[in-house]
Protein backbone atom coordinates (compact mmCIF):
# COMPACT_ATOMS: atom_id res chain seq x y z
CA UNK A 1 0.00 0.00 0.00
CA UNK A 2 1.38 3.40 -0.93
CA UNK A 3 1.56 5.74 1.99
CA UNK A 4 2.28 8.76 -0.09
CA UNK A 5 0.55 9.18 -3.37
CA UNK A 6 2.41 10.64 -6.33
CA UNK A 7 0.31 13.80 -6.28
CA UNK A 8 0.39 14.53 -2.60
CA UNK A 9 -2.68 13.15 -0.83
CA UNK A 10 -2.12 10.21 1.41
CA UNK A 11 -4.88 7.62 1.33
CA UNK A 12 -7.15 7.92 4.34
CA UNK A 13 -7.32 4.16 5.00
CA UNK A 14 -3.58 3.98 5.72
CA UNK A 15 -3.89 6.93 8.09
CA UNK A 16 -6.78 5.13 9.82
CA UNK A 17 -4.79 1.92 10.13
CA UNK A 18 -1.77 3.65 11.58
CA UNK A 19 -3.83 5.68 14.08
CA UNK A 20 -5.66 2.55 15.23
CA UNK A 21 -2.48 0.54 15.63
CA UNK A 22 -0.93 3.19 17.86
CA UNK A 23 -4.11 3.78 19.85
CA UNK A 24 -4.95 0.13 20.44
CA UNK A 25 -1.41 -0.77 21.47
CA UNK A 26 -1.72 1.91 24.11
CA UNK A 27 -5.24 0.96 25.23
CA UNK A 28 -4.47 -2.74 25.44
CA UNK A 29 -1.45 -1.88 27.57
CA UNK A 30 -3.59 0.21 29.90
CA UNK A 31 -5.99 -2.68 30.42
CA UNK A 32 -3.15 -5.06 31.23
CA UNK A 33 -1.74 -2.65 33.81
CA UNK A 34 -4.89 -2.74 35.91
CA UNK A 35 -3.86 -6.05 37.42
CA UNK A 36 -0.11 -5.64 37.12
CA UNK A 37 0.64 -4.26 40.57
CA UNK A 38 -1.20 -6.89 42.66
CA UNK A 39 0.21 -9.68 40.47
CA UNK A 40 3.78 -8.39 40.73
CA UNK A 41 3.42 -7.87 44.46
CA UNK A 42 2.29 -11.43 44.99
CA UNK A 43 4.93 -12.98 42.75
CA UNK A 44 7.80 -10.92 44.10
CA UNK A 45 6.72 -11.74 47.64
CA UNK A 46 6.57 -15.43 46.79
CA UNK A 47 10.06 -15.33 45.29
CA UNK A 48 11.55 -13.49 48.25
CA UNK A 49 9.88 -15.58 50.94
CA UNK A 50 11.48 -18.68 49.46
CA UNK A 51 14.77 -17.38 50.85
CA UNK A 52 13.94 -14.80 53.49
CA UNK A 53 10.97 -14.37 55.78
CA UNK A 54 9.50 -10.94 55.20
CA UNK A 55 6.51 -9.08 56.53
CA UNK A 56 3.76 -8.90 53.90
CA UNK A 57 3.07 -5.28 54.82
CA UNK A 58 6.68 -4.30 54.20
CA UNK A 59 6.47 -4.95 50.47
CA UNK A 60 5.65 -1.93 48.33
CA UNK A 61 5.14 -2.08 44.59
CA UNK A 62 4.39 0.99 42.56
CA UNK A 63 4.59 2.19 39.00
CA UNK A 64 5.35 5.73 38.00
CA UNK A 65 4.34 6.34 34.42
CA UNK A 66 6.33 8.81 32.41
CA UNK A 67 6.13 9.81 28.78
CA UNK A 68 9.04 7.80 27.46
CA UNK A 69 9.92 5.59 30.42
CA UNK A 70 7.93 4.17 33.30
CA UNK A 71 9.53 3.32 36.61
CA UNK A 72 8.63 0.13 38.40
CA UNK A 73 9.64 0.46 42.03
CA UNK A 74 9.73 -2.50 44.41
CA UNK A 75 10.61 -1.84 48.04
CA UNK A 76 11.08 -4.79 50.33
CA UNK A 77 12.05 -4.16 53.89
CA UNK A 78 14.00 -7.08 55.28
CA UNK A 79 14.03 -7.65 59.03
CA UNK A 80 17.51 -8.12 60.48
CA UNK A 81 16.48 -11.41 62.06
CA UNK A 82 15.45 -12.66 58.66
CA UNK A 83 16.18 -16.31 57.98
CA UNK A 84 18.60 -17.72 57.08
CA UNK A 85 20.48 -15.81 59.74
CA UNK A 86 23.87 -15.67 58.06
CA UNK A 87 22.42 -13.66 55.21
CA UNK A 88 21.07 -11.03 57.54
CA UNK A 89 24.07 -8.74 57.56
CA UNK A 90 24.38 -8.83 53.81
CA UNK A 91 20.68 -8.18 53.47
CA UNK A 92 20.88 -5.14 55.70
CA UNK A 93 23.78 -3.75 53.73
CA UNK A 94 22.45 -4.14 50.23
CA UNK A 95 18.78 -4.85 50.13
CA UNK A 96 17.10 -2.25 52.26
CA UNK A 97 15.60 -0.98 49.11
CA UNK A 98 15.80 -2.36 45.64
CA UNK A 99 14.88 -0.38 42.64
CA UNK A 100 14.27 -1.76 39.25
CA UNK A 101 13.63 0.51 36.35
CA UNK A 102 11.75 -1.03 33.54
CA UNK A 103 11.94 0.49 30.14
CA UNK A 104 8.57 0.49 28.53
CA UNK A 105 7.63 1.37 25.04
CA UNK A 106 4.87 3.93 24.86
CA UNK B 1 -24.82 -29.95 22.12
CA UNK B 2 -26.27 -26.45 22.09
CA UNK B 3 -24.03 -23.58 21.11
CA UNK B 4 -24.61 -20.14 22.57
CA UNK B 5 -23.43 -17.37 20.25
CA UNK B 6 -23.24 -13.71 21.24
CA UNK B 7 -23.42 -11.15 18.45
CA UNK B 8 -21.64 -8.10 19.82
CA UNK B 9 -19.71 -5.01 18.71
CA UNK B 10 -19.47 -2.27 21.32
CA UNK B 11 -20.48 0.39 18.82
CA UNK B 12 -24.11 0.80 17.84
CA UNK B 13 -25.49 0.73 14.33
CA UNK B 14 -22.90 -1.62 12.85
CA UNK B 15 -25.36 -4.45 12.13
CA UNK B 16 -25.68 -6.63 15.23
CA UNK B 17 -29.44 -7.07 14.95
CA UNK B 18 -29.32 -7.56 11.18
CA UNK B 19 -26.58 -10.15 11.71
CA UNK B 20 -28.45 -11.95 14.50
CA UNK B 21 -31.54 -12.23 12.28
CA UNK B 22 -29.61 -13.27 9.17
CA UNK B 23 -27.35 -15.84 10.91
CA UNK B 24 -30.31 -17.22 12.87
CA UNK B 25 -32.37 -17.60 9.71
CA UNK B 26 -29.45 -19.09 7.76
CA UNK B 27 -28.84 -21.70 10.49
CA UNK B 28 -32.57 -22.51 10.60
CA UNK B 29 -32.59 -22.79 6.79
CA UNK B 30 -29.96 -25.52 7.26
CA UNK B 31 -32.38 -27.40 9.50
CA UNK B 32 -30.88 -26.34 12.83
CA UNK B 33 -33.15 -25.50 15.76
CA UNK B 34 -32.42 -21.85 16.52
CA UNK B 35 -33.52 -19.37 19.19
CA UNK B 36 -32.60 -15.72 18.68
CA UNK B 37 -32.67 -13.73 21.92
CA UNK B 38 -32.85 -9.94 22.09
CA UNK B 39 -30.89 -8.58 25.08
CA UNK B 40 -31.46 -4.93 24.19
CA UNK B 41 -33.93 -4.18 26.99
CA UNK B 42 -35.75 -0.91 26.37
CA UNK B 43 -34.68 -0.67 22.73
CA UNK B 44 -35.79 -3.96 21.27
CA UNK B 45 -35.58 -4.27 17.51
CA UNK B 46 -34.93 -7.90 16.69
CA UNK B 47 -38.70 -8.49 16.60
CA UNK B 48 -39.04 -5.74 13.99
CA UNK B 49 -36.20 -6.99 11.81
CA UNK B 50 -37.75 -10.48 11.92
CA UNK B 51 -41.24 -9.13 11.14
CA UNK B 52 -42.67 -10.43 14.43
CA UNK B 53 -43.30 -7.10 16.16
CA UNK B 54 -47.06 -7.59 16.36
CA UNK B 55 -46.79 -11.07 17.82
CA UNK B 56 -44.78 -10.22 20.95
CA UNK B 57 -46.82 -10.87 24.09
CA UNK B 58 -44.25 -12.02 26.64
CA UNK B 59 -40.55 -11.27 26.63
CA UNK B 60 -37.20 -12.28 28.12
CA UNK B 61 -37.87 -10.50 31.43
CA UNK B 62 -41.21 -12.29 31.96
CA UNK B 63 -39.41 -15.63 31.57
CA UNK B 64 -36.35 -14.59 33.58
CA UNK B 65 -38.58 -13.54 36.47
CA UNK B 66 -40.52 -16.78 36.28
CA UNK B 67 -43.83 -15.11 35.44
CA UNK B 68 -44.41 -17.19 32.31
CA UNK B 69 -43.00 -20.38 30.88
CA UNK B 70 -40.31 -20.17 28.21
CA UNK B 71 -42.63 -21.86 25.71
CA UNK B 72 -45.21 -19.07 26.18
CA UNK B 73 -42.69 -16.36 25.32
CA UNK B 74 -40.96 -18.02 22.37
CA UNK B 75 -42.33 -16.77 19.05
CA UNK B 76 -42.07 -19.19 16.18
CA UNK B 77 -41.11 -17.70 12.84
CA UNK B 78 -43.84 -17.90 10.20
CA UNK B 79 -41.43 -18.81 7.39
CA UNK B 80 -38.93 -21.10 9.12
CA UNK B 81 -40.40 -23.59 11.51
CA UNK B 82 -37.15 -24.18 13.45
CA UNK B 83 -36.52 -20.47 14.11
CA UNK B 84 -37.77 -18.93 17.36
CA UNK B 85 -37.54 -15.44 18.82
CA UNK B 86 -37.34 -14.43 22.47
CA UNK B 87 -37.99 -10.68 22.43
CA UNK B 88 -36.59 -8.06 24.78
CA UNK B 89 -38.86 -5.95 26.92
CA UNK B 90 -39.67 -2.55 25.45
CA UNK B 91 -41.08 -0.97 28.56
CA UNK B 92 -39.53 -2.44 31.65
CA UNK B 93 -36.50 -1.28 33.56
CA UNK B 94 -33.33 -2.97 32.37
CA UNK B 95 -32.38 -3.76 35.97
CA UNK B 96 -35.33 -6.15 36.00
CA UNK B 97 -33.05 -8.60 34.19
CA UNK B 98 -31.06 -10.43 36.87
CA UNK B 99 -28.00 -12.64 36.49
CA UNK B 100 -29.85 -15.60 37.98
CA UNK B 101 -32.87 -15.05 35.74
CA UNK B 102 -30.76 -14.97 32.59
CA UNK B 103 -28.84 -18.06 33.69
CA UNK B 104 -32.10 -19.96 34.14
CA UNK B 105 -33.42 -18.92 30.71
CA UNK B 106 -30.15 -19.81 28.98
CA UNK B 107 -29.95 -23.25 30.53
CA UNK B 108 -33.56 -23.93 29.52
CA UNK B 109 -32.86 -22.75 25.97
CA UNK B 110 -29.76 -24.97 25.82
CA UNK B 111 -31.86 -28.04 26.43
CA UNK B 112 -34.23 -27.41 23.51
CA UNK B 113 -32.17 -25.72 20.77
CA UNK B 114 -29.04 -26.36 18.70
CA UNK B 115 -28.17 -22.68 18.54
CA UNK B 116 -28.97 -19.77 20.84
CA UNK B 117 -28.00 -16.45 19.30
CA UNK B 118 -27.88 -13.51 21.69
CA UNK B 119 -28.24 -10.05 20.18
CA UNK B 120 -26.21 -7.77 22.42
CA UNK B 121 -27.07 -4.13 23.07
CA UNK B 122 -24.45 -1.57 22.08
CA UNK B 123 -22.04 -0.32 24.72
CA UNK B 124 -20.02 -2.07 27.41
CA UNK B 125 -22.55 -1.78 30.22
CA UNK B 126 -24.44 -4.49 32.05
CA UNK B 127 -26.76 -5.37 29.14
CA UNK B 128 -23.78 -6.14 26.92
CA UNK B 129 -21.99 -8.19 29.58
CA UNK B 130 -25.21 -10.11 30.36
CA UNK B 131 -25.60 -10.96 26.68
CA UNK B 132 -22.05 -12.35 26.46
CA UNK B 133 -21.92 -14.02 29.90
CA UNK B 134 -23.11 -17.48 28.82
CA UNK B 135 -21.68 -17.51 25.30
CA UNK B 136 -19.55 -20.32 23.88
CA UNK B 137 -18.76 -18.36 20.73
CA UNK B 138 -18.65 -14.62 19.99
CA UNK B 139 -19.31 -12.96 16.66
CA UNK B 140 -17.73 -9.51 16.76
CA UNK B 141 -19.50 -7.33 14.19
CA UNK B 142 -17.24 -4.58 12.88
CA UNK B 143 -17.50 -1.90 10.20
CA UNK B 144 -14.30 -0.90 8.37
CA UNK B 145 -14.23 2.39 10.26
CA UNK B 146 -11.97 3.60 13.09
CA UNK B 147 -14.55 3.98 15.87
CA UNK B 148 -16.07 0.57 15.19
CA UNK B 149 -12.66 -1.15 15.15
CA UNK B 150 -11.65 0.52 18.41
CA UNK B 151 -14.90 -0.47 20.12
CA UNK B 152 -14.59 -4.04 18.85
CA UNK B 153 -11.16 -4.19 20.45
CA UNK B 154 -12.68 -3.16 23.79
CA UNK B 155 -15.35 -5.83 23.41
CA UNK B 156 -12.68 -8.47 22.74
CA UNK B 157 -11.12 -7.48 26.06
CA UNK B 158 -14.47 -7.92 27.82
CA UNK B 159 -15.08 -11.29 26.16
CA UNK B 160 -11.79 -12.48 27.64
CA UNK B 161 -12.62 -11.11 31.09
CA UNK B 162 -16.34 -10.98 31.81
CA UNK B 163 -17.72 -14.26 30.51
CA UNK B 164 -18.37 -17.55 32.27
CA UNK B 165 -15.95 -19.20 29.87
CA UNK B 166 -13.19 -16.76 30.81
CA UNK B 167 -13.98 -17.27 34.50
CA UNK B 168 -13.50 -21.02 34.03
CA UNK B 169 -10.11 -20.29 32.47
CA UNK B 170 -11.26 -21.40 29.03
CA UNK B 171 -10.62 -19.53 25.83
CA UNK B 172 -13.58 -17.74 24.32
CA UNK B 173 -13.91 -18.53 20.63
CA UNK B 174 -14.17 -15.21 18.81
CA UNK B 175 -14.88 -14.44 15.17
CA UNK B 176 -14.76 -11.25 13.17
CA UNK B 177 -17.70 -10.43 10.93
CA UNK B 178 -16.91 -7.43 8.76
CA UNK B 179 -20.10 -5.68 7.69
CA UNK B 180 -20.96 -2.79 5.35
CA UNK B 181 -17.81 -3.49 3.38
CA UNK B 182 -17.45 -1.44 0.22
CA UNK B 183 -14.84 -3.03 -2.06
CA UNK B 184 -14.68 0.03 -4.32
CA UNK B 185 -13.76 2.40 -1.50
CA UNK B 186 -11.40 -0.15 0.08
CA UNK B 187 -9.76 -0.64 -3.33
CA UNK B 188 -9.23 3.12 -3.64
CA UNK B 189 -7.63 3.24 -0.21
CA UNK B 190 -10.50 5.29 1.20
CA UNK B 191 -11.72 2.55 3.54
CA UNK B 192 -9.86 0.11 5.80
CA UNK B 193 -9.58 -3.14 3.88
CA UNK B 194 -10.21 -6.67 5.12
CA UNK B 195 -6.54 -7.35 5.90
CA UNK B 196 -6.19 -4.08 7.81
CA UNK B 197 -9.05 -4.97 10.15
CA UNK B 198 -7.91 -8.57 10.63
CA UNK B 199 -4.36 -7.37 11.39
CA UNK B 200 -5.51 -4.78 13.90
CA UNK B 201 -8.01 -6.95 15.77
CA UNK B 202 -6.18 -10.30 15.37
CA UNK B 203 -9.43 -12.23 15.05
CA UNK B 204 -10.22 -15.01 12.61
CA UNK B 205 -12.60 -13.93 9.86
CA UNK B 206 -16.10 -15.41 9.86
CA UNK B 207 -17.32 -13.46 6.86
CA UNK B 208 -17.41 -10.22 4.91
CA UNK B 209 -20.85 -8.74 4.35
CA UNK B 210 -20.77 -6.30 1.45
CA UNK B 211 -22.56 -2.96 1.70
CA UNK B 212 -25.83 -3.60 -0.08
CA UNK B 213 -29.26 -2.05 -0.51
CA UNK B 214 -30.65 -5.55 0.03
CA UNK B 215 -29.89 -5.28 3.76
CA UNK B 216 -32.08 -2.18 4.19
CA UNK B 217 -34.73 -3.68 1.95
CA UNK B 218 -34.80 -6.80 4.13
CA UNK B 219 -35.32 -4.83 7.33
CA UNK B 220 -38.02 -2.72 5.62
CA UNK B 221 -39.82 -5.97 4.85
CA UNK B 222 -39.24 -7.52 8.26
CA UNK B 223 -37.48 -10.48 6.72
CA UNK B 224 -33.88 -11.61 7.25
CA UNK B 225 -31.88 -11.01 4.07
CA UNK B 226 -31.21 -14.75 3.72
CA UNK B 227 -34.98 -15.19 3.26
CA UNK B 228 -35.93 -11.98 1.43
CA UNK B 229 -33.30 -12.37 -1.30
CA UNK B 230 -31.27 -15.55 -0.79
CA UNK B 231 -29.23 -15.04 -3.97
CA UNK B 232 -28.06 -11.52 -3.10
CA UNK B 233 -24.39 -11.03 -2.13
CA UNK B 234 -25.11 -10.21 1.55
CA UNK B 235 -27.44 -13.24 1.87
CA UNK B 236 -24.78 -15.52 0.39
CA UNK B 237 -22.16 -14.02 2.69
CA UNK B 238 -24.38 -14.61 5.75
CA UNK B 239 -25.18 -18.14 4.54
CA UNK B 240 -21.47 -18.92 4.23
CA UNK B 241 -20.78 -17.42 7.66
CA UNK B 242 -23.49 -19.66 9.16
CA UNK B 243 -21.91 -22.71 7.50
CA UNK B 244 -18.53 -21.74 8.98
CA UNK B 245 -20.13 -21.45 12.43
CA UNK B 246 -21.34 -25.03 11.93
CA UNK B 247 -17.75 -26.02 11.24
CA UNK B 248 -17.87 -26.26 7.44
CA UNK B 249 -14.80 -25.21 5.49
CA UNK B 250 -16.35 -22.70 3.09
CA UNK B 251 -14.00 -20.65 0.89
CA UNK B 252 -14.11 -16.94 1.75
CA UNK B 253 -15.64 -14.77 -0.98
CA UNK B 254 -14.05 -11.34 -1.06
CA UNK B 255 -16.53 -8.79 -2.36
CA UNK B 256 -15.23 -7.17 -5.51
CA UNK B 257 -16.19 -4.22 -7.62
CA UNK B 258 -17.99 -5.93 -10.47
CA UNK B 259 -18.84 -2.69 -12.21
CA UNK B 260 -15.48 -1.96 -13.79
CA UNK B 261 -12.81 -3.77 -15.74
CA UNK B 262 -10.35 -3.31 -12.88
CA UNK B 263 -12.62 -5.16 -10.46
CA UNK B 264 -13.24 -7.95 -12.92
CA UNK B 265 -9.53 -8.40 -13.55
CA UNK B 266 -8.32 -8.10 -9.99
CA UNK B 267 -11.27 -9.36 -8.01
CA UNK B 268 -10.00 -12.15 -5.84
CA UNK B 269 -11.42 -15.23 -4.24
CA UNK B 270 -9.69 -16.74 -1.28
CA UNK B 271 -8.45 -20.29 -1.41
Amino acid sequence: MNWFMPFGRRKSASVARERLQILLTHERGAEDHEDLIPILREEVLAAVTKHVLVDVDKVQVKIERGKAVSLLEIDIELPCDAKPAKRCAAARRTARSQRIAVQQAH
Amino acid sequence: MAQVVVVTSGKGGVGKTTTTAALGAALAQSGQRVAVVDFDVGLRNLDLVLGAERRVVYDLIYVAQGNVKLSQALIRDKRLETLYLLAASQTRDKDALTDEGVEKVMSELRSSFDWIICDSPAGIERGATLAMRHADVAVVVTNPEVSSVRDSDRIVGLLDAKTDKAARGERMEKHLLLTRYDPVRAGRGDMLNVDDVIDILSLPLLGIIPESEEVLRASNLGSPVTISNPKSPPARAYGDAAQRLMGADVPMVFPTDRSGLFGKLFGRRAA
